[in-house]
């Protein structure tokens, strides 16, 4: 028989150990938190810095003379002749108007590209509009060219020595005068939410990549969970239990969701492009390989959740003479929805978010036309990202961040519908 | 450290030749050696037939996997409006056996049922038995009391809904009232019908799904230790219900409890190790059991 005070004595030096060994495990976990949380915050502290900008547009002021000389014709016109009028004479004149006396050939160029090539287009629209303007004199706002708004945003240092600037002096000139004068105005850029995609950064939109984003995201909820909850339903509540192939089916479902998605995009290629015939680039195509990527989430989460009910609401359904289908469709699907839900939207977000097999299904093209359904071609969000990351102009950065932060908004309005989801449905028993 | 190792192995069964467990040879009985005896008995002791029965049940064994065998060779009829308990300790089958009555044991994976069982001469187990129709017939409550988490009203109304037993609304409203009269709970919830039904007490959750199994007027109700997670008081509603239940159904009720079978019952089964060892009336077997495993088991030399 061991010494009773021996023992106490043994305890209590363990003790000491034990909970230093607490403390340590604590203050790693803790550490750790602290760690990845500095890390989320600087980079979502840079991409919002860097992105925010992108959110403003500097608007340059223009007097233009809509002379029916330089535009070509006059108000009788009809629609055709005035879409093709040259509304570039008219910004050209306004500006050698603005700034008189320019004769180099490489001022004339850069007094050219003050102005964004959109403004031709904005005045076509406005004339179009209304032809009772042609041979009058109208004061316009236009969109300054990218090097112009990227230098009112301060990224074009002008204390570099010339040659290295993208802006020369005699343009500084300008630029100060036009400020000075309060011909310079910051906007909200909402082109950049109502334009699709453009080799002018200014011009350059996100609404093409969203609506692209939104048809493939329907694709893919509309295949990938009615099939992955019926896969799941049938896996988990009627295939026969140790039977070898449902076994087999199992390990491959969860092996496929470890897959990585590049090889589902060279599958889609493969299967759905060259064999199927289905037209490249488009969200019916992209949607399709997404929900290959998807299903696996959703068949796990929804296994997960099916697993989760108690088994005595089954016993009580089936003591009731509740047939299988009965059973499942009345008591344990719905139990089991906020799991299914939270499974397909994680798995539905992961989907927005993903890149690499979108490229090997050509989605990866230069997409201006906002697509107006499944089968138009489009680009995605990720994709507009990686192409506007890749591109040179110093404009593209910033919108490569605003496109990042427009993303991550998406994302994170599907996690706060995935909570929301779970809290309306959630049932106790 | 050995003699704190020790501990009360006296009350244990000597299974095996444990030196251990020597001193309590004197009390204990052979298990061993009995179980041999049951192999080859040809029938339970005491009154196990009867003429016209509800259930008919010969030679049932039941599998679980091919490998574990549960029951063996169990021989009972279950008369027409008579409360049947059936005791014994745990493991020893009485759960499963009751289970074969309704098919529930279809639902679990591997588990196999041979032997003949008929209620009112119809085979249960034969091809064209639909067991949907079956548990219409034989309805089950629980051990643990498992309302749906649905109202009180859509509770009991579950069963007539998917059977179709009722052409409209009112007809629906009069099961449901009937039903929880029945089971003695209308007057505690007439006015919170479309109240959760998990929201109630446990007696009142259990009573709930004893209106819910009788909602579709069974022939016969199982109760699985229906009062095993309840208090006495509840017990007791519960007890109350059950004799009132027998004038219109037959209850075949498995207890962990002699006391509440000696209450209850007009029978009574004794199981022991997938045996079934005695049956008679609850009276003779409480006060003159036959078989010596009975005799041990009521008077609590083991259990």
């Amino acid at each position: 028989m061991m010494q009773m005070s021996n023992k106490t004595e043994l305890v209590r030096a363990s003790l000491a150990k034990r909970y230093a060994r607490e403390k340590r495990f604590r203050f790693w976990g803790l550490a750790s938190i602290v760690l990845s949380l500095t890390f989320l915050a600087i980079l979502l502290t840079t991409i919002f810095m860097q992105g925010w900008p992108a959110f403003t547009q500097t608007y340059m002021k223009l007097d233009v003379n809509l002379s029916a000389e330089a535009l070509g014709v006059d108000a009788h016109a009809p629609q055709d002749k005035l879409r093709a009028a040259s509304y570039d004479t008219v910004v050209l004149n306004a500006l050698t108007t603005r700034f008189p006396g320019i004769t180099e050939r490489k001022q004339k160029m850069a007094l050219k590209k003050l102005v964004s090539s959109s403004a031709a287009y904005d005045l076509q629209k406005m004339v179009m509009a209304n032809p009772k303007l042609i041979g009058t004199q109208q004061t316009v706002w236009v969109m300054a060219d990218d090097d112009i708004d990227t230098y009112f945003k301060g990224n074009i240092d002008r204390t570099q020595p010339e040659a290295d600037r993208r802006i020369k002096d005699f343009q500084l000139v300008w630029l100060d005068d036009l400020e000075a004068k309060n011909e310079i105005e910051r906007r909200f850029n909402l082109p950049f939410f109502t334009s699709g995609d453009s080799r002018e950064p200014e011009q350059a939109g996100i609404l093409s990549a969203l609506m692209g984003s939104f048809y493939t995201m329907l694709v893919t909820m509309t295949l990938a969970f009615p099939i992955g909850v019926a896969a799941a339903i049938y896996l988990e509540e009627f295939a026969p239990k140790n039977n070898t192939l449902v076994d087999f089916i199992e390990v491959n479902i969860n092996n496929l969701a470890a897959v990585p998605s590049i090889v589902f995009g060279l599958l889609g290629l493969a299967v759905f492009i060259q064999f199927f015939g289905v037209p490249r680039s488009t969200p019916l195509v992209g949607g399709l390989v997404l929900t290959l990527i998807t299903l696996p989430t959703i068949i796990i989460a929804s296994r997960a959740a099916l697993k989760s009910v108690p088994p005595s609401i089954r016993q009580a359904a089936y003591g009731m003479g509740a047939s299988r289908v009965q059973t499942v469709f009345h008591h344990t699907l719905p139990l089991a929805m906020p799991g299914i839900l939270t499974g397909t939207i994680i798995g539905m977000a992961h989907a927005l978010g993903e890149t690499a097999p979108l490229l090997m299904i050509g989605m990866v093209a230069f997409i201006v036309d906002i697509p107006q359904g499944i089968t138009d071609p489009a680009a995605i969000l990720p994709v507009q990202i990686y192409l506007w990351s890749d591109s040179p102009e110093r404009a593209f950065t910033e919108k490569t961040s605003a496109a990042i932060i427009v993303l991550l908004f998406f994302l994170v309005m599907m996690n706060l519908l995935a909570v929301l989801l779970r809290k309306r449905f959630e049932r106790r028993w | 450290m050995n003699t704190l190792a020790l501990t009360n192995n006296t009350m244990t069964l000597p299974t095996s030749k444990d030196p251990s467990a020597a001193n309590s040879k004197d009390q204990a009985v052979d298990i061993q050696a009995i179980v041999e005896e049951l192999k080859h008995a040809t029938q339970p002791v005491g009154v196990p037939f009867l003429d016209d029965p509800k259930f008919y049940t010969r030679d049932v064994d039941v599998f679980y996997n091919q490998a574990k065998q549960a029951i063996f060779g169990v021989d009972l009829d279950i008369g027409k409006n008579e409360v049947i308990a059936m005791i014994g300790p745990s493991g020893c089958g009485k759960s499963t056996f009751l289970r074969c009555l309704n098919r529930m044991n279809d639902t679990i994976d591997g588990c196999k049922v041979t032997g003949q069982l008929l209620l009112d001469g119809e085979d249960i187990y034969a091809k064209e038995q639909d067991p949907v129709l079956l548990r219409a017939r034989v309805g089950m409550v629980f051990q643990k009391p498992n309302p749906f988490p649905k109202s009180i009203y859509d509770n009991v109304a579950y069963g007539p809904r998917i059977h179709g037993l009722t052409a409209n609304r009112s007809e629906l409203d009069d099961i449901v009232e009937d039903s929880l009269k029945k089971a003695g709970l209308f007057n505690e919830v007439k006015d919170r019908l479309q109240a959760p039904g998990t929201g109630l007490s446990g007696g009142q959750q259990q009573r709930l799904c004893i209106a819910r199994a009788i909602a579709v007027s069974p022939e016969v109700i199982l109760m699985d230790e229906p009062t095993s997670a309840l208090d006495p008081i509840a017990t007791a509603t519960i007890e109350e219900l059950i004799d009132e239940l027998r004038q219109s159904f037959t209850i075949c009720i498995v207890t962990h409890s002699m006391q509440q079978a000696a209450r209850i019952s007009q029978r009574t089964a004794y199981f022991h190790l997938g045996y079934l060892v005695e049956v008679n009336k609850t009276n003779t077997v409480f006060t003159n059991p036959q078989h010596r495993l009975t005799e041990n088991y009521i008077t609590g030399r083991f259990g």
